[in-house]
């Protein structure tokens, strides 16, 4: 060990023991970020903020809750909301972050599509994003369930039976799933575990690989340009700012961040405070009644364009019973995002808008995913079953071209 | 530029996700129906008749006091809650406050025959009778001057929580209320409401978050414009008696709703605070790189 001279600040006595200035460097003031960005830059940290926020409020909401059937929907009704000092702000910001959250992965998601920034090396950082939003999924979903609501009880119901139609193991899956031949009291303890435990900590080493996954590649930029990273942050360092097509995450990158920070958290208040019941659905304060099935059992919001494309089948074809296929294009709808670096068979990098092709299929995408969203909430009933039917398949067949339309587009380019 | 064309589209999809998931599906869900109608005009009602309440006392010993309590009247109940809910099905509602938060009319065409008045001819077909039989021999006049009667006793003022107990407890809890002591439970009987209406009538905690109120603003006023064959009776509630009810219902259900309509604005002047000051931040590190 090297000899230890006595430290003039606390600073410097821990630069001696964890080299915090070093650290600092590289993960702060000298991790590199592309200069040409838009705020569409911001949504990680404005992700990080929320997941934050989630945390908070959950340990709080933890301290009252009481996991089991009997105590569950008055310990948040009534224990939460009306008893406990500013039990109801933690549960609105909790409620209202779970749901925001979905809305932010979603543009994050769907800005790295249009930008390119899946492929060519960037293909983990993708993968580890994927994974993150299946994380967040089942905490979304195990967390809704904790109410224990009407909407909670349906919900999980109409979920957990879903994996009945898994080949041969099916029924026993569904069981080992819920604890119970119903969902019942084992099935919310275990749901409680997983949203409280299992899940959050998965979350979190999760988001540390999806950090370290930008390391190598980094990040992308508008114009998708490659850039010389090393020769870039010389020239910022030598003080040639104006020119160097890169910036330090901290202090510039982050102070856009916290400007967009500070409107989208002006957004996400007015919500909790004003607006809330997009994200707690009214019929999810009466309590699970098994006798009574709500007239419409829809999922939440983030949900409803898979569940549409699994509700979008719902008759026979060629002797296969309509939950299977349903259940077969679900089970695709979920790694069809996941599959995407290696569907796109274009070996450059571009922003869509660069790409002809590519970009007409993501706006088709993004307007079949609004439908398939949109009808997933409205009763499968007359017409609406027929429009679900076609933005279902319609979803499959978007996916099913990606591989053809991304080498055409190549090709126009000569590559 | 550029960055707020982007923003445009982002928050333009946005919205119409929105407007598909919220507003359009719930309008598709739940179609609009027709306003609340406190006049009561599909039945036959006072026309306007102006009883004598000397008369009306009479009458109402005469013709009400075997089932009914009247408190204000020095006529106390006869029998306990369990006791009365054995014998009628459902606790017989006491007389004292109904002139106050009943129409008239509606009094008028409950007497007359209580089933069509109270919309549920439907669930006394064939043997099954209602507990309150037709007044329909009786003169109107008579019938009006009861009603006279009944608006002569009953106390001017109520409070919110006197309405709901008046016009609702006898088949509804609302144990938010007295979460400890209980004493907000139905008064009629679990097992005899339950075979009364053929369910148990739900716990009103949450109706105010889990209904709203522009639902229960019709909802009370006519069950069956939302549930058509429900076993609730339509209760004739007059406008102000109904506001009472409701407002009750959000005391009970979501008790900080003033604290939250006081919090919220400070959090927002917070955050635009915060964002003013993370803009000038932002402006004064990005000066030096553009």
């Amino acid at each position: 060990m090297a000899k230890l001279t006595k430290a003039n600040s606390l600073g410097e006595w821990f630069d001696q023991r964890l080299n915090t200035t070093q650290f600092n460097k590289v993960m702060m003031t000298e991790y590199w970020i592309p200069k040409d960005i838009n705020f569409l830059w911001a949504m990680g940290v404005l992700l990080a903020t929320t997941f934050g926020i989630l945390i908070i409020s959950g340990i709080f909401l933890m301290m009252y809750y009481k996991p089991d059937i009997n105590l569950a929907f008055d310990s948040v009704n009534y224990t939460i909301m009306q008893e406990v000092a500013f039990g109801w702000l933690f549960r609105h910001m909790h409620g209202v972050a779970a749901s925001v959250i979905f809305l932010i992965i979603y543009i994050h998601m769907f800005t790295g599509i249009y930008y390119g920034s899946y492929k060519q090396g960037r293909e983990m950082i993708w993968i580890s994003g994927m994974l993150l939003f299946m994380t967040f999924s089942a905490a979304g979903f195990s967390g809704y369930m904790l109410p224990w609501g009407q909407m909670s009880y349906w919900a999980a119901m109409v979920i957990t039976n879903l994996f009945g139609g898994v080949p041969i193991i099916g029924d026993a899956l569904v069981v080992w799933i819920r604890g119970d031949f119903n969902v019942a009291d084992a099935t919310l303890t275990r749901f409680f575990m997983l949203h409280v435990f299992l899940l959050p900590i998965t979350i979190m080493g999760l988001i540390g690989l999806h950090f370290y996954t930008l390391r190598i590649p980094h990040v992308n930029n508008q114009s998708s340009e490659e850039i010389d990273y090393d020769l870039e942050a010389q020239k910022y360092l030598s003080g040639n700012k104006k020119e160097s097509k890169v910036i330090p995450f901290w202090p510039v990158f982050i102070s856009k961040d916290l400007a967009v920070l500070g409107v989208f958290l002006i957004f996400y208040f007015y919500l909790v405070f004003f607006h809330y019941n997009f994200a707690m659905d009214p019929v999810n304060f009466d309590p699970a009644d098994n006798m009574v099935t709500p007239a419409h059992i829809y999922p939440e919001w983030y949900f409803l364009w898979s569940y549409e494309v699994l509700r979008g089948f719902f008759f026979d074809i060629a002797g296969i019973k309509a939950f299977d296929i349903g259940l077969a294009a679900f089970g695709f709808a979920n790694v069809a995002f996941l599959l995407l670096p290696f569907l796109d068979r274009d070996p450059e990098i571009l922003p869509a808008h660069k790409r002809p092709l590519f970009f007409i299929w993501f706006w088709i995408l993004m307007a079949d995913l609004i439908v398939l969203t949109v009808y997933g909430k409205l009763p499968p009933t007359g017409s609406n079953a027929w429009v679900g039917f076609y933005a279902a398949v319609a979803f499959l067949v978007i996916f099913a071209v990606l591989p053809l339309v991304t080498k055409m587009d190549a090709k126009k380019r000569g590559k | 530029m550029r960055e707020l064309k982007i923003l445009a589209v982002v928050v333009g999809l946005t919205l119409v996700m929105y407007w598909g998931v919220e507003p359009y599906a719930h309008h598709e869900m739940h179609p609009t129906v027709a306003e609340a109608d406190f006049d009561f005009k599909d039945v036959e009602g006072l026309n306007g008749a102006k009883g004598n309440a000397v008369n009306g006392a009479t009458l109402v010993q005469a013709n009400c006091t075997a089932c009914h309590s009247i408190e204000v009247a020095n006529f106390p109940a006869l029998m306990t809650n369990a006791d009365n809910g054995a014998a009628y099905g459902v606790v017989p509602p006491d007389l004292s406050s109904a002139g106050k938060i009943y129409s008239g009319d509606y009094l008028a065409a409950f007497i007359k025959n209580p089933a069509k008045a109270a919309k549920v001819e439907h669930k006394f077909l064939e043997d099954a009778v209602h507990p309150m039989p037709n007044y329909d021999w009786m003169p109107a006049s008579d019938i009006a001057d009861m009603v006279a009667y009944l608006q002569t006793i009953a106390p001017k003022e109520m409070s919110n929580k006197e309405v709901f107990t008046d016009a609702c407890l006898r088949c509804h809890g609302i144990k938010y209320a007295d979460m400890k002591g209980g004493s907000m439970a139905a008064q009629t009987p679990a097992a005899n409401i339950k075979a009364y209406m053929g369910k148990t009538p739900p716990d009103l905690s949450q109706y105010i978050r889990s209904r709203g109120h522009e639902y229960l603003g019709t909802f009370i006023n006519d069950p069956q414009k939302h549930l058509e064959g429900t076993a609730m009776p339509r209760v004739g509630l007059n406008e102000e008696a109904q506001a009472q009810v409701i407002a009750y219902m959000e005391d009970i259900g979501d008790s900080k709703k003033s604290q939250r309509e006081e919090l919220g604005p400070k959090f927002l002047i917070y955050m635009v605070i915060f964002a003013i000051f993370a803009f000038l931040w932002k402006n004064s590190k990005w000066r030096e790189v553009h």
